[in-house]
């Protein structure tokens, strides 16, 4: 991973979304288990904890495709556990997936574009017509979308359907179409699973570099501990649902439950 | 050698997003809309009444089926219903209302036929695939049947039949039996090029990116931000305008006179979805090329073997038509799922390259 970096330089503001007490359960399976934390403006939160440990439940309740039985979200101020999931993206809260959720009959560029059809208010009339107002708004957003591409150095894809694309270069999509709508919190369902040392090394600098340029707060779920240990500010531990810890990398690293539950030292 | 792009550069967005991006495309495509509209001048009366006409009209049903189902992904069969939809309602605007222009007429039944659509699009926010189908055939049965029963739709006519009465248009008959074919003719191929012209819009806009998203994963659509309810229903909307106006050109420049009967599932509904899967699902122009093939395969099957010395009967000649029909979307279904628009686009491939292997 990208040596010596340190996340000092960025201004970890206050708290924009707090979970409290969020309970989720399938069933007799417990998912989540009184869950509580806060995420703090600008910093890069990981969520970490053995397979089935409720990661992914986490972030489907946050930007609403589960709703927690029990328990409340906050964001920016505003209750949103019952919200629905478009709502989420209107709110400013983007997310990628574990399996790659990509438009696969989409080209990359319109991939990317989708990501910014939120922002996008023509009329239908104006849109038929590809015209006036329709035209110069579709060219302002290509503008923005070819940012992205430019940002993530995947011009030469650009017209490419997505289908045909290597697996890590579909990750990199996947984070450009959550990129083009500018979220304000972004949520990376195990951003780096499958990849190698060097794409792993490519989607860190690209995490890191959102995080920097345009201040997006970050919640992360990854299994590759060195880099969750290198990039993020803050660490949540899960474990059966329970929040098992939470705090700084070493914080997080000397705890003697996460230990047992998590990194597989044995102590005797 | 001829189809090569070297030297064309885009400057700007609009340039690389333009319809057709080659300079080759373009000059061929308006070629062929101006060869369409000199037509009538050397093409005689039934090839213009039986088969072009006929081939406008479901092109732009097909138009019609393929944003619905081949960009927005919600399977209908009730493409025959909508298009009775506007059929009569055309009628029921032009005979009811004095000095309705036809073509206003014509895209105010296109509106009626939209909001026909969305009331039975409303399912699709719970239901897809097959069972989607199966709700969409339920329009199809009951607007049939509705239009026989009720005897206001057709002004209380004891045959039941609505007829295009004729109506001008600048002054020139475009409608009813006394129109002639070169009118209908020009009137239908406008409505086409215009209304595909329409569609090749929306589906490269905002709009269209937002079905292909649905379409292809929902979930993910959802998330970031496209309402699934809306989209969808927008996309039944603006598909049963399409199919509404073409309804209503079918009765007034096609046939001129007709009963439910002739917007049932076999007369028009299975035709229409064949043109799209021949065509290729997700493309305008494969709409249109699909059409083509269905409306036509029929006249060559009927001309060809005599052509060659083979005299088949009649009935027989229907049964082989069949035959190959089914073989054929089988085939296409086996050997390109994506239709014609698909093998065009591997042609325009190679022949960039040509003669050269790549």
């Amino acid at each position: 991973m990208p040596e010596g970096h340190t996340a000092q330089h960025r201004q970890v503001g206050d708290v924009i979304m707090k979970v409290e007490d969020v309970s989720l359960s399938f069933g007799g399976v417990r998912a989540l288990d009184n869950v509580s934390f806060d995420v703090r403006e600008h910093e890069i939160l990981a969520i970490i904890g053995p397979n089935g440990a409720g990661k992914s439940s986490m972030l489907n309740c946050i930007n609403g495709f589960y709703h927690p039985q029990e328990g409340s979200i906050y964001y920016k101020g505003n209750r949103r556990d019952t919200a629905k999931t478009f709502e989420a993206a209107e709110e400013g809260i983007a997310r990628t997936f574990q399996n790659i959720a990509l438009f696969k009959g989409m080209s990359t560029l319109d991939n990317i574009m989708t990501g910014r059809n939120l922002k996008m208010k023509k009329h239908l009339f104006w849109q038929a017509l590809y015209f006036g107002p329709a035209l110069k708004e579709e060219m302002e957003h290509r503008a923005k979308a070819e940012e992205v591409i430019d940002f993530l150095e995947i011009e030469a894809i650009r017209k490419t359907p997505v289908g045909r694309l290597p697996y890590g270069l579909q990750k990199r999509v996947e984070l450009g179409r959550a990129l083009a709508a500018e979220p304000d919190l972004l949520l990376l369902d195990e951003p780096m699973a499958g990849m190698n040392y060097e794409e792993k090394e490519d989607m860190v600098r690209y995490i890191l570099d959102v995080n920097d340029e345009f201040g997006t707060t970050i919640i992360l779920i990854e299994h590759d501990m060195s880099v969750v240990m290198d990039i993020s500010d803050r660490v949540i531990v899960l474990d059966y649902g329970k929040k098992l810890a939470e705090g700084t990398p070493d914080e997080v690293k000397g705890n003697q439950d996460v230990i047992d539950a998590y990194l597989g030292v044995s102590h005797d | 050698m001829f189809y090569r792009e070297a030297g064309q550069f885009k400057t700007s967005y609009q340039d690389d997003q333009a319809i057709f991006p080659i300079l080759q495309d373009k000059v061929a495509v308006l070629a062929l809309v101006a060869f369409a509209y000199v037509i009538p001048f050397f093409a005689n009366e039934y090839w213009l009444q039986a088969i072009l006409i006929q081939f406008l009209v479901f092109a732009l049903a097909a138009i019609g089926l393929n944003l619905l189902m081949g960009y927005a992904g919600q399977v209908s069969l009730g493409t025959g219903a909508f298009m009775a939809v506007g059929g009569y309602a055309c009628y029921k605007l032009t005979t009811n209302i004095e000095g309705m222009n036809v073509i206003v007429a014509i895209l105010l039944s296109g509106g009626i036929t939209a909001a026909v659509g969305i009331l039975f699009g409303l399912p699709s926010l719970r239901i897809k695939g097959f069972y989607l189908a199966v709700a969409t055939l339920a329009a199809q049965f009951f607007i049939l049947w509705l239009f026989n029963k009720v005897g206001w739709f057709v002004n209380d006519n004891p045959s039941g039949t609505v007829t295009a009465p004729p109506r001008e248009v600048f002054g020139v008959l475009v409608s009813g039996a006394q129109a002639t074919p070169e009118a209908r003719y020009w009137t239908c191929l406008t409505f086409l090029v215009i209304f595909a012209w329409i569609a090749t819009n929306l589906v490269r806009g905002r709009i269209g990116r937002s079905w292909m998203a649905i379409r292809d994963m929902d979930i993910a659509a959802e998330i970031i931000g496209i309402r699934p309810l809306r989209t969808k229903l927008t996309a039944f909307a603006i598909s049963s305008f399409y199919c509404g106006v073409a309804g209503a050109l079918m009765v007034f420049c096609w046939l001129g006179s007709v009963e439910t009967e002739a917007f049932d599932l076999f007369n028009v509904s299975f035709p229409v979805l064949f043109m799209i899967i021949i065509g290729g699902l997700g493309s305008i122009g494969g709409s249109i090329l699909g059409a083509a093939f269905i409306v036509l395969m029929p006249i060559f099957l009927v001309n060809f073997p005599p052509m060659i010395g083979i005299d088949i009967a009649t009935d027989f000649q229907k049964h082989i038509e069949e035959i190959i029909f089914g073989a054929l979307i089988i085939f296409f279904l086996i050997v390109e799922p994506e239709g014609f628009a698909r093998l065009w686009q591997i042609l325009r491939e190679k022949l960039r390259t040509w003669p050269f292997p790549y």
